[in-house]
Formats: structure tokens, sequence, C-alpha cells
């Protein structure tokens, strides 16, 4: 196989292979489940069959009496030692193991640790709990009904459901905007509760070594380092005495950012029995008790004038966030990034309202790739523009070109606050119009319309908001949001980056040694990527948010040019001549003109550990290190169009094609950004037309398998059409702006604008996703909400 | 990881061996044919058979051939060798398109036909397109060999007249000139469980230019249709001209005639609408099959899918 600078066309940035599918594509991969240590336990939660009911009784003796059982933990054992309570990524608290009540159909109740798989399944069944059953709360819109059961009365004083108000913009002067307005147009949504379904579930293999003090903690994480201070947080063992192993990843998008009750189980289970103990949950497990995402009952009002100037944007939302306030997100933000709402158009006023309450349900909020919400945000906007656009009788599109931010705004302060960095919003809507063929496909589907066929073209333009945050803003659990890099070059010039952002298949292997080969002048080959081991690697909040890039990308850059200035010194003394005199051009430090006096890294890097004498400012090697603290977000955007065709009929909806033209700044690897899109756009044809956690009125998860939540597949997904426009970042080091979750945020809102175009002969106007056939039937048929419960008749 | 309880496994070397084995390990042992649906609620621990009675072997019982102007196909067949079978497919075009629409390759591939009707789930679709072709069953058990027609097979959800120590061996269907049949179905995604599906068959009087039904057959399923069938659609049909007019108004009997319940799938009104929609469609596409009006649209073979000479099984006894 011939060396991967072979494939450049252009230097180190292009679409190298991914370094790491060499191990994937033999099966080589490490996985948390493919940790075996000598002496492994294994465990095996009890959970709770009922959404809501006080703990009686737990009666564990059978099973404690089963031959290959080593220890069952339950609440109250470890409530004496200060562990049935442990903190949330929202400054709530959640169960680890329930000891009052069970709050949520899946909640853990007890924990087995036996000497196989098996042996810990068996055992569970040999747990008996008696419960009392009470009501339970599960519509959020009856959540704060007066007569509501109260979920957490664990909390003192707490007489109701609610969690938080909030709220964000200007609120008189988006009223004097909307009173003054020609036309307002309003309207209900559901986002509804869906869930990032890794196909890796989550899981952990805990080794508490009572000789050394030390815990090692294998886990599925995308936050290694955060996950290590919250342990010791939690457990009081000190932290330099604490490893957390994040192996390969199979995927994250949110589901594991936080830490489960399943993990300190095991860890708990560990330090009892003194070995290791692994536990790795079932597919039901994940889906019924993990991080979910969305839940977000919203209700829409757009103003503008008669001829289409949007004026401005109010929202109202009820948040739904299960048993516990569970969301991943920064500290100030409550309903997150919810409030960049007003997405990419140019308008006055703007004002949004969000109201979170407890559910029996399970907790979480922020997950499946989201940005913090503005999946939510956008979905709002852009059902909105649409609903506008067939109000005035417009063009989707031209509604849309008409309002778009002009790039000579940027930077661009929002009406919620937000500071855009870049962006040429019309140059993108314009290609993704000329790839599609838009006018054309609006020929086609009056044509259609004439012989009664329903074709449907959606739109969607979006601005995500990315690389989180300027730590003075953005923190989780006090943990401000930046990232640390550490890069070492060894004599013969080969590197060695650590990063402490997390790889769950983003390619952050091969994207950061492209980064520091740009630097450096060396080729990818010649970088190795170090990540996922707290021993191993610096401090920083990991990988989620599309934040490796902005963030650990920067970081790495950074590094980068440090160990190259430091480079400079020594290359100087190396040609003795003054450093001042040279210039980093083609690879490599030069006497400004003379350029064949030359000296690369690799000369550099030994010359740095020989006997020359060197310089002040350099001690004896190149190797840097820095933390990268991001003076704002990114803000990627892109343009979305999606064909589908509708069989009335049936309900069934085809989705024929679909355009994206994403600007995500400098692209480092084209490859693996259009694989990211992929992934996303799959993403959001799920999320759009098939998935949902639903529940039936008792509490039941109807969602805990992958035959009731549905992944599509190819069958469902076309060819995917890409384009790029490339606006860099002014502030990231590269112009980088990050890409993970783009197609994700900006793709549900123009498959269900496609179906509703589709079906607007029929006079339909919003349909709430998942636009299953039963869910376009049900919105022909005049009844276009879904509701919070799966079964409705 | 989801682990199944504590199983006792035997192989069945012959269908002796089988209902042997059936009879000495009683009304707890299950047959394991291909096992994707058994195989799975065992982990889930929805089935704890205390044994299990493994069928692989018996490839006698894998064929599709025509004797005595019937179709006969062996329980142990897989879903991919009757989705592959020209036999199958030329005389009743209903079996590929059904075969079509379920599960995946890899499941077709190792899925029995035998297993998904003894298995029963009310949303089986060969269920409903045997029901519209009028099959038979044929039931084996120690003493000797019975037959049931396909609409007194099933005694209600995930239960079936198969007694315990019976095998369901052979599937028969009558070969009859002037028919045509067709199977529509609707999921929420490719290889779901349909929300709901429709099966037909329609054979016309004297050969295929009358223009008179003389008789029909509707499968249904998913839609809470008794026997997975729509007997009273099928009286109207017959005898009544083969046009749209007549198709839609079999629908709405057919549809009148179901009992859906709602779930996660869709609301009772919207699976009965589709009882209705699909039964109409079907019967459209099966005359176009009968008069030779229509195209007969190939057999599309997808990528994962392969003969039935080559298919390896990636797992072993699942």
């Amino acid at each position: 196989m011939s060396p991967v600078s072979d494939h450049l066309p252009n230097g180190p940035y292009g679409p190298v292979p991914r370094k790491e599918d060499a191990r994937f594509v033999r099966g080589r991969g490490t996985f948390v489940d493919d940790i075996k240590l000598p002496g492994m336990l294994h465990g095996a939660v009890l959970r709770s069959p009922l959404a809501h009911a006080r703990i009686v009784s737990i009666d564990t003796a059978a099973a404690e009496a089963h031959p290959s059982v080593e220890a069952v933990i339950t609440g109250d054992m470890l409530a004496g030692r200060n562990l049935a309570w442990m903190p949330t990524l929202s400054a709530d608290v959640q169960a680890v193991l329930a000891t009052d009540k069970v709050r949520f159909q899946g909640q853990e109740v007890a924990f087995v640790v036996a000497r196989d798989r098996y042996s810990a399944r068996d055992a569970i069944e040999l747990i008996t709990v008696e419960y009392e059953p009470l009501p339970p709360v599960i519509d959020a819109r009856t959540a704060l009904d007066p007569d509501a059961a109260v979920i957490r009365d664990d909390l003192p004083g707490k007489a109701d459901n609610r969690i938080f108000d909030w709220a964000a913009g200007d609120r008189e002067a988006t009223d004097a905007v909307f009173a003054a307005a020609d036309v307002v147009v309003d309207c209900d949504m559901l986002y509804p509760r869906v869930h990032p379904a890794p196909l890796e579930t989550c899981g952990v293999v805990a080794d508490m070594d009572h000789v050394s003090g030390r815990l090692t903690v294998w886990a599925t994480t995308q936050a290694p380092h955060a996950h290590r201070t919250l342990y010791a947080l939690i457990t009081g063992l000190p932290e330099h005495k604490i490893r957390v192993v994040s192996p390969d990843v199979g995927g994250g998008f949110g589901n594991k950012v936080p830490i489960y009750p399943g993990y300190l189980c095991a860890i708990v289970g560990s330090i009892l029995t003194g070995r290791p103990v692994k536990w790795v949950e079932d597919r039901s497990e994940n889906l019924m008790s993990t991080s979910f995402a969305r839940d977000y009952h919203m209700h829409g009002e757009i103003a503008a004038t008669r001829d289409g100037k949007i004026l401005g944007l109010r929202a109202k939302v009820l948040a739904d966030h299960g048993a516990f306030n569970g969301a991943a997100q920064p500290t100030k933000f409550p309903a997150g990034f919810f409030h960049i709402f007003t997405g990419s158009y140019d308008l006055q006023a703007a004002y949004c309202e969000v109201t979170g309450v407890y559910t029996n349900k399970a907790p979480g909020g922020v997950a499946y790739s989201c940005s913090f919400r503005i999946t939510e945000a956008v979905y709002l906007v852009e059902r909105m523009v649409d609903l506008l656009a067939r109000e005035l009788g417009m063009d989707a599109a031209g509604l849309r070109m008409q309002n778009l931010l002009r790039p000579e705004q940027f930077p661009y302060t929002c009406p919620t606050g937000w500071v855009y960095d870049s962006g040429d919003y019309p140059r993108a809507l314009r290609a993704a119009m000329d790839l599609a063929g838009y006018e054309d496909l609006r020929r086609e589907q009056t044509a259609r319309r004439e012989r009664g066929e329903y074709m449907g073209i959606g739109v969607s333009f979006f601005t995500e908001g990315v690389g989180a945050g300027p730590r003075k803003q953005m923190d989780i659990l006090g943990l401000g949001m930046a990232d640390g890099a550490d890069l070492r070059i060894y004599p013969t010039g080969k590197a060695v980056l650590s990063v402490s952002c997390q790889t769950q298949g983003q390619g952050h292997e091969t994207t950061f040694a492209q980064i520091v080969a740009a630097e450096l002048g060396l080729s990818p080959d010649d970088v190795e990527v170090v990540h996922g081991d707290t021993d191993r690697t610096p401090f920083g909040l990991g990988t989620y948010g599309s934040r490796s890039t902005a963030v650990s990308g920067a970081a790495a850059v950074v590094a980068a040019r440090k160990a190259r200035e430091r480079a400079r010194i020594v290359a100087a003394a190396m040609m003795e001549v003054s450093a001042d005199d040279l210039e980093w051009t083609e690879g490599a430090w030069r006497v400004r003109g003379d350029p064949e006096q030359a000296a690369s890294i690799a000369a550099i890097a030994m010359a740095a550990h020989s006997g020359l004498d060197l310089p002040d400012g350099v001690e004896g090697h190149l190797d840097t290190e820095t933390v990268y603290n991001p003076p704002n977000l990114t803000f990627p955007f892109g343009a979305y169009i999606c064909v589908t065709d509708v069989d009335p009929g049936t309900g069934q909806v085809a989705v024929r094609r679909f355009i994206a033209v994403d600007d995500c700044g400098v692209r480092i690897n084209p490859m693996i950004v259009e694989g990211q899109v992929h992934g996303g756009l799959a993403d959001g044809i799920g999320m759009a037309l098939m998935q949902a956690i639903a529940f039936d009125a008792d509490g039941n998860c109807l969602g805990g398998s992958f035959m009731d939540y549905l992944l599509p597949s190819a069958v469902e997904c076309p060819s995917w059409e890409l384009g790029a426009t490339v606006t860099p970042s002014p502030h990231h080091p590269i112009g980088a702006k990050g890409i993970g979750e783009s197609a994700t945020v900006g793709s549900p809102a123009a498959v269900v604008n496609s179906v509703i175009d589709a079906l607007a002969p029929l006079g339909v106007r919003h349909a709430d996703m998942p636009l299953t056939p039963a869910a376009v039937w049900s919105a022909i048929q005049g009844r276009p909400l879904r509701s919070d419960l799966a079964i409705t008749d | 990881m989801q682990v199944p309880a504590y199983v006792e496994y035997e192989k069945a070397t012959s269908v002796d061996h089988a209902l042997t084995l059936l009879a000495r390990f009683g009304p707890e042992a299950r047959v394991l044919a291909g096992g994707h649906s058994l195989i799975p609620m065992m982990k889930l621990r929805l089935a704890q058979p205390e044994t299990l009675i493994d069928i692989n072997g018996l490839t006698g019982l894998s064929y599709i051939e025509v004797t005595d102007g019937e179709l006969r196909i062996g329980a142990m067949t897989r879903h991919a060798q009757l989705l592959d079978s020209a036999v199958a497919g030329q005389r009743f075009a209903i079996l590929h398109d059904a075969e079509r629409v379920i599960a995946d390759p890899v499941v077709r591939l190792w899925g029995t036909v035998g297993g998904s009707l003894c298995q029963a789930d009310p949303s089986e679709d060969l269920s409903a397109a045997f029901a519209a072709l009028k099959a038979t069953m044929v039931i084996q058990n120690l003493t000797g060999t019975r037959t049931v027609h396909a609409r007194e097979f099933h005694t209600g959800p995930y239960e079936t007249v198969v007694a315990p120590g019976e095998l369901l061996t052979e599937i028969r269907i009558a070969i009859v000139p002037g028919g045509g049949s067709a199977y529509q179905k609707v999921g929420r995604r490719v290889g779901d469980w349909p929300i709901g599906a429709a099966g037909a068959a329609i054979w016309l009087d004297n050969g295929s230019d009358s223009g008179t039904i003389a008789d029909a057959g509707i499968g249904l399923t998913a839609v809470g249709a008794e026997h997975f069938s729509a007997a009273a659609a099928e009286d109207f049909l017959r005898g009544a001209p083969a046009t749209q007019e007549t198709f839609a108004r079999a629908g709405q009997i057919a549809a009148e005639h179901c009992r859906p319940v709602s779930d996660q799938r869709g609301p009772a009104d919207y699976k009965r609408h589709l009882a209705g929609e699909l039964t109409a469609r079907a019967l459209g596409a099966a005359l176009a099959r009968a008069t030779g009006a229509g195209p007969l649209p190939p057999v599309q073979r997808s990528p994962g899918q392969r003969s039935p000479g080559s298919p390896r099984p990636r797992r072993g006894g699942s």
C-alpha cells in the first residue's frame, strides 16, 4: 500500500483515507465490551416495570443465594455510602438506584454482580420488589396541572413538576413588531422524543485496585476527562487515582456525554468485590433509560409585511425533561441554545419563553446531534417561514432569499444576542437551488398536480452554533468548556498529538493528523493522534456539540504553531542566522532571500535533541502544549432541499432527492466532512419520517427495541447530492467551523416542509413528526398534531 | 447483550425423530426452525421454552414443486428460496410480492415459510398470502398426517391448530387456471412488520376475457381480520364484474369487517382505511395479472439476495 501522502492533491488537507478504518474494516477495533480482565465479573440492572410507584420493599435474598452471584446492590446500600443519588449535568440530582420511588419505566432499582452475564441476568429475576403504584405524569401538557402528582418529592419543598421558566429576547420590542405587522402566522408543533441510538450501547468496565488505590474505568464516553472529575466528586476517590479510558466508541451522538447509574453501580461493585466488573447495557436498556433528545412542545408565531419582509418571531415552549433534569448542556442555558431560533434571517425582534417540566419518563433532553437544541430552533423557524410563505402565496425559496442575512451584515448580532461570525447565505441557497434545478422542479410539480400526483419540494436553511464555548460564558458543572492539546515531536521528526476530545467515529485520528501535518510540513502519516485515555491526554471537555474541530482542532493548530516557533529558534542556531531572518515557506524554515538554506521540522527536531548549543527560549526539544479557550462559537450554515413523492391513499412518503449545500468553513478532510453530512441526513430522514420514543398513558415505553424505534435504511435514503461553499471563520486559527451536527440540525425541517408542500392541494398546512404513513393520512383527515402519547384513536 | 434463560437443545435428524423428541419433551418444548422470531423472544425472555428442538437438519422439508395440480411448499423452505422460485412466482405472483417485503435479505435467507406460519404473528405476511390463495396446511404427528385449510390454521394471535407433538410439514395451493394474484403492504420502513397489508387472488369466469369474477380470495394481515381473510368481500366479488368500482366496494366491505387496534404503527381508523385501500389495489393488480393486461413486475434480485443453492447463514442454529 502506498503511503497516504501519495494521495494528497493539495498538501495535507484533502480526502485522506481514514487512518482508523484499517482496524475497523478488519474487525480489530477495541470497544468496551472487548475489554476482558482476569477475574472480571458481570453486572446486570433490575429496572422498574412501572413509570411511577413507591417502593414498599425489596427482597434480594434469593438473588444473593444464587451460586454465581457475588454481590447484590440496592439503593439502601448506596445510601449508606452517600451514593444513592448523583448530580446530573444540569445541577439536578438523579437516583443511582431508587430508594423511595421509581419515576420512570426502566429506572434502575438494583444491581447484581455475578460471575457471568447469564447468571447476572438470571439473578435479576430472583429479586422481588413490592411497588405501590402512583398516578403517572406522562403527557407534558398536564404536568403543571394543579392535581398532577408531584414527581420530585425528593427535592425539599417541591410542590409541582416545574423545573424552570426561562426567556430570551426583548418581549416588548417583539410585541410591538407583532402589533404593527400586516401578517401574523402561528402554529403548534411537537418535536417528539427521539433517541440517539448509537449502535454500540453504553457500557463500562470498572476496576478498583485496593492495593494501589487506583480506579480504572473503561467506558464508552464522549467526555473522559469530565467523567473522571465527576467520579471523583461523586465517590470521593482522589482524582489523580482515577483513570478513565474510552476505547473505540461505536457512535455517541450525545448519548454518551452523561454518566449513567450503571457506571456507578459497576464501580461500587468493583469496590465491594475487589474484582473488575463489566456492565454493558442491552439495546432495550439503551433506548428506554439513557439520554433521549427533543420532546419540545412549541408554539411559534411569525410576523411579516404583506410583501414578505419578516419582522419578528415569537416562541413558547413546553420542554419535557423526564424524571430528572439530566440535560447535558452549558450551565447558564437551561434551554440550551434554543434562543438562536431567529435562524438565518434579518428580523427586528424576537422573544422566546421556555418552561421545563418533569414527567415520568427517562431523563435527558440534549442528545442526538442537536447542537444544544439548535435542532429544535431550526425546525421551528423553518416551519414558520414555510407557513408564512403559504400564507403570503410566495415561493418558499424566494421568501427565504428575500430575508436571509446579507454577507455584509457579518459579524451579525441576532436579536437574542448571538454574534454570528461569518456567512454568505444567499450564495449557499443559490447553490442548492442550482444543484436541485429548483425552477424545473417547481414546473414539474405543477404538471404533476394537474395529474393528481402529490410531489413536494421542501427547503430549509439553517445557522448552526458550535464549538462551545468561551469558558467565561459556558461551563458544565463549573468546568469551563476549553480543551487542551499536547504535541510531542520526536528526534526523527515524527509527532504525537494528544487531545482531550474523543472520537466516536468522526475520524479524529486522521483529521487532527492532517491539521498538525499542515502546520509543520509533515505527512499525516508522521502524526499519531492519542485520545480517550485520561492518563495520556490533557484535560478538556470532550466531543459533543460539534466542538472537536472548533475547539480541539484549534488547540492542535496552536500547539503546532508554538512548536514551529520553537523550531525557528533552533533552526536559527543550526544555520547560524538570526531567527528574524527565517521565514516558514513550503514546509521548512528558510533563510529569507536564500531559500536553498532551509531546515525541515525533522532536521530541526534532531538538532533540538543534539549537542547543538541552544539559544534562549528552547530548553531541548520542540514539544508544546496549549489550552484553547474559543473566543466565540463558530456558525456553520447550509441550504437543504428535499424532494418527496407522497401517496395520499396510504400516507406513504418516498424521499426522491435530497440536496445539501453545507458551509462549515475550511474543510480539512472533505471526504470525512461528506461522511458526517451523509450520516446526519440519514438521521434527519429517520426523525422526520419514522422515529419516536413513544409512551402509552401508563408510561410504558413503546420504543424499546429496533422493531419499534426505527433507524432508516438505504432504501429510505436517496443518493445524497452534496454541495459546498466555504466561508472561513474569522476567529478560528484555520477558519474551520465544524460539521458534526449540521445535517441533523438542518434536514428534518426540509423533509417535513417537503411533505407538507406535497399535501398542500389537500389543505394540509402542518403535520407533526414523525411523518409515518399513519401520521400523513391523519393530517389529510385534519388531525395534524401528534399527541404526547403514542396511541390515539 | 440480551441473554436467554437456560434451555436444553436437541437436534432432530428426521421428521420422525423430531416428532419423537416433541413427544418426549412435551408442551414446554419449542421447534426451532429459522429462529428469527423465537430467538429474539427468548433473548427478551418473552419466551422461555425448556427445550429447543432444532429441525434445521430436515432438508427433506425444503422444496417447492408442482404435484397433482398443486404447488407444494415444504415447511422448511427459506423465504429466500420462495422468493427465488420461478415455479412459485409464475403461478402465484402474490408469493413473490409478499416475500419481497418480508424483513430483509439476511432474515429471508434463514427464516422459513413454516416457521413464519407457526409463529402465527397477527401481522405475518405469508398468513395473509396463503389465506388469499386458500391454501391447505399439512400437519404431521407420530400417527400420521392431517390437512387443515389455511383459514382454520390460526386459532388466535401466536396460536395455531398445530398441537404439541405435531409438526407443520407442507403448504399446498391448488393451481386453478384464469387466476392472478398480488400483495400490497404498507410499513413504516423497509423490512418492518406491516401497518396493514392485503393480498388478493382472483379467478375469472371461462378464462381471462369474460370480465366476470368466478372466485376471489382476500387475505388481510395486521388489521384484525378474522382468519387473515375477508369472507364477506369475497362473497360480494363472486359473480361480480371485475371493475375498479367492484374492487373499491370489496375494499369497503373488507374494511368494515376487520377489527384493527390502535398501536404505535397507527390508529385503528387509519388501519381500517388501509385495509380497504390495499384490498382494492391488490384486487386491481391481481386482475391485471389474470388478464395479462398489466406487466408482471419482474423479480428484482436485490444485492443481498442469493440463489437458494448458495445461502450461507452466518449463524448456525438460530
